[in-house]
Parts: C-alpha cells; structure tokens; sequence
C-alpha cells in the first residue's frame, strides 16, 4: 500500500488531475452536500479477487467494531442522510452487521447492501437473502461477467458458478423480478480497459443470464477498475500500469467530473476514519482541508462543505462515462 | 532489441500530421465518423476493425482494436470468432486462385 501512495495519490494541489479540474471549471472539488453514508464494516472476505481495491481477503482482521458502527447510527439520527452504502469486504462477516442494518432501517433509511454473492453460500450466512427480503434492502451484487472463465480469473474458481446459485436464490425471494425487490449487479472489466457502455453491457447480461440459467436482475453498474490494491499490483506487474493511467487521462469526462460520487458521499473507514471515497479509504487519504477526518470528531456541517481530496487516482472515477458505486455518472 | 515495430509509436500516430497538417485533420474527422454509432453499432465495427486488421496484419491496428472490442463489450470468444472471419476469407482468397492455377495449368498442358 505504502507505494501504491507514493505512485498515485496524495498529489496536492498541484497534481494533474487538478489541472484537469481547473480546466473544467470544478476546482478546487466540493462537496455537493452529503447524502449517501458509506460505511466499510471491514476488510475480511470469503473471496480475494485479483483486482480488489481493498485488498480483501479471509486473513484480514480489520473489522469495524460495534462502538464505530453506532457512532455512523447516531450520524444518521443527527443528519438525517436518506441512504446508507453498506461495503466491505464482504459486510455480512462483520459479527454486527445484521443488527446494523436493522438500525439504519430503522432511522428510515434506504439501505443498499454490496455482496460478492458466494458468502450467501457459506455456513452462518445461509439466512441472509431471507433477511435482506425481510428488511426489503436493495442488494448490489459483483458479477463482473456472464460467462465463467472471466468471472472466475478475476474472483477466483469455481465463484462464477456459486455466484449463479446465489443468484438463483435471491430471485426466488423476489429480488430481480418484475415488480419485486432491487438487485443490482456490478459489471467491472476483467482487465486493464474501460467498460463498455452500461446500457448495451445490461442489455447483454439481461439476454444471456437469462437464456443460460433463467436469472433475472433489475439493473448493473458498470465500473472501472481502480489503480489502487491489487489491480494496481496487476498493472504493475503486467506492464499496464502507464498505457491504464493514460487511458484514464485521455478519457477525463468534464460531465463525468461534475457528477462524481464523492460530492455526495461520506466514507467511514472500520476504525471510524473520514473519507471523501472507498478509493481515498485504501490510499489512507483522510478527509482534509479543514474538514474532520474521524467520527469521533464528526462535524455535519463542515463535512457537508468540505474540500475533496484528490489524486491521479481520480481520473478512475472521470474517464469515459465515469465510474461510481452506482455505475456511470455520465 | 530493435524492431521495425515500436509498440509506444501507437500513441505517436498523430505527429503524421507534421508535413500535411491539412489531410491529418480529413482523416481523423472521417475516421471518427467512420467509427460512430451508425447503422452499424460501435461494438460491430470495432469487431470488423479487428477482423481487418487480422488480415492487413497490422500490430498496432490489433493492439488498438482488441482494447477497443473490450471496451465496446465484446468478449474474447467473439473477438476470436472475428479473427477466424477474417483468416477464413485471406485462406478463400488464395485457394479460389487456385482455378487461375487449374485455368493455366490447362492451357499449357497437354
């Protein structure tokens, strides 16, 4: 991580991708006004996919403890943000997270919920699609294809074919059919280019998840891969790292730059952390200029304001039709 | 090692503008035309970019379009199959000459 920092981020002022927002008129970026509280309950995972930005995996220990978690409740209560992001790792190992999500609900909150689909599979959390339907949650699941061979480079063997059965299964709990719950799926290349365009790739995976194994789904996300963790150790060492970072470049999206995430978001890191993004979480880019950056010294006013951290990074979220945890924003 | 092929000249193909400033501009707007959404779609294009480029044996037409098929949503089975379009009609095209070769070996013969 120590030199994914020092390759990518913390560029200050003076960093490309601020020229390219000065170009644009965005500079310096501001928050637009919160309204999306994503909170990363950890990096464990049952999955340790090769282009993972967090780094995820079954030996990590950093997991969001129970006083974090209420302090992102009382965040809630006192800010009143309508929607709750909730990510990892995978979330649903975090031992508080059932209860987590009842809270949220309870605050009135629409809760999204990111899954990598497999852990539905796994001993302990076989309940959960029937709690998800339960609490009428939108699930976002990763199925970054609709055949197995790439699914399966990208996420690890045999995850393409759990992914289908959990699929299955939440289907038959009213996600992804016609007038039930959300299921979204998340799209994101198997490699180092740009996604496709998010409306032909859905019509592609609506026909072929269909026709194949009988799956329904209500939308996809397409998002690019980040230079950051293990896709930028993939760049690294593939020999992409320079051609990726001036595919970004070149591709900066002045509209995809107005309507990034990260003007509506505030991401908490599992020790309670600030961020301006889950990207920035991983690069230990707190939140800056001013702003608090830990929830112990959380300021809704000030952090509703603030001043977005950014970094050549960035151009991940710009390029094309830009690249956010709800798919493209251009 | 060096090579006629330089794969960094790629991002270089727009310093052929020097020395004709005027036909680089006709190209590259008529190129970009030729590749927007049309009749065709974009994803369909890019495939046809990439079966001919196969077959004019290109290395930078093949790095450039096999990113492009990727990014356009086409996947490596579908790109393959483009490939073999393309070699199937360079195989067709020499073996039909071989009626030019049956033709001459007819007439000089006895």
């Amino acid at each position: 991580m120590d030199d994914t920092r020092s390759d990518i981020g913390a560029q200050g002022a003076s960093n490309p991708f601020d020229a390219s927002l000065l170009g644009s008129r965005l500079f310096p970026l501001m928050s637009s006004g919160v309204t999306v509280l994503q909170v990363n309950m950890g990096r464990l995972c049952n999955q340790s996919c090769r282009h993972c930005h967090v780094e995820a995996g079954p030996g990590r220990v950093e997991v969001m403890g129970r006083v974090t978690l209420e302090a992102c409740v009382n965040i809630l209560k006192e800010r009143r943000y309508p929607i709750v992001d909730i990510t990892g790792g995978a979330p649903e190992m975090n031992p508080n997270y059932r209860w987590f999500v009842q809270e949220c609900l309870r605050l009135g909150c629409h809760v999204k919920t990111r899954t990598n689909l497999t852990i539905l599979l796994e001993e302990g959390y076989k309940d959960l699609p029937a709690f998800f339907a339960g609490s009428r949650v939108e699930v976002i699941a990763s199925l970054p294809y609709y055949l197995p061979d790439e699914t399966d480079r990208q996420r690890g063997e045999g995850v393409f074919e759990a992914s289908i059965e959990a699929l299955k299964i939440l289907n038959s709990f009213g996600y992804g059919v016609e007038g039930g719950l959300a299921l979204n799926l998340v799209f994101n290349p198997c490699g180092a280019f740009l996604p496709p365009s998010q409306k032909s790739i859905t019509e592609d995976f609506r026909k072929e998840l269909k026709k194949r194994y009988g799956i329904s789904f209500t939308g996809l996300f397409t998002i690019t891969n980040m230079p950051i963790g293990r896709f930028l150790k993939f760049l690294k060492d593939s020999g992409n790292l320079k051609r990726y970072m001036e595919r970004l470049k070149s591709s900066y999206n002045p509209v995809a730059a107005s309507n990034v995430m990260c003007r509506q978001t505030l991401s908490v890191g599992w020790d309670g952390s600030l961020f301006d993004c889950d990207f920035n979480q991983m690069l230990g880019l707190r939140c800056d200029h001013g702003a608090p950056d830990h929830i112990e010294d959380f300021k809704g006013a000030e952090l509703e304001a603030r001043r977005i951290v950014t970094g050549l990074h960035c151009y991940g979220c710009t390029a094309g039709a830009g690249s956010s945890c709800t798919g493209a924003v251009a | 090692m060096e090579t006629y092929y330089n794969p960094e000249d790629l991002s270089k193909f727009s310093s052929i503008s020097e020395g004709a400033p005027e036909l680089w501009k006709k190209f590259s707007e008529w190129y970009g035309a030729v590749f927007a959404e049309g009749a065709l779609t974009e994803r369909e294009k890019s495939l046809i970019a990439l079966a001919v480029a196969h077959a004019v044996q290109c290395p930078y037409c093949i790095d450039a379009y096999t990113q492009a098929c990727f990014e356009k949503g086409s996947n490596k089975e579908q790109m393959t199959e483009a490939v073999h379009v393309a070699s199937a009609i360079k195989g067709g095209a020499a073996l039909i000459h071989g009626v030019q070769m049956r033709n001459a070996a007819e007439k000089i013969g006895m």
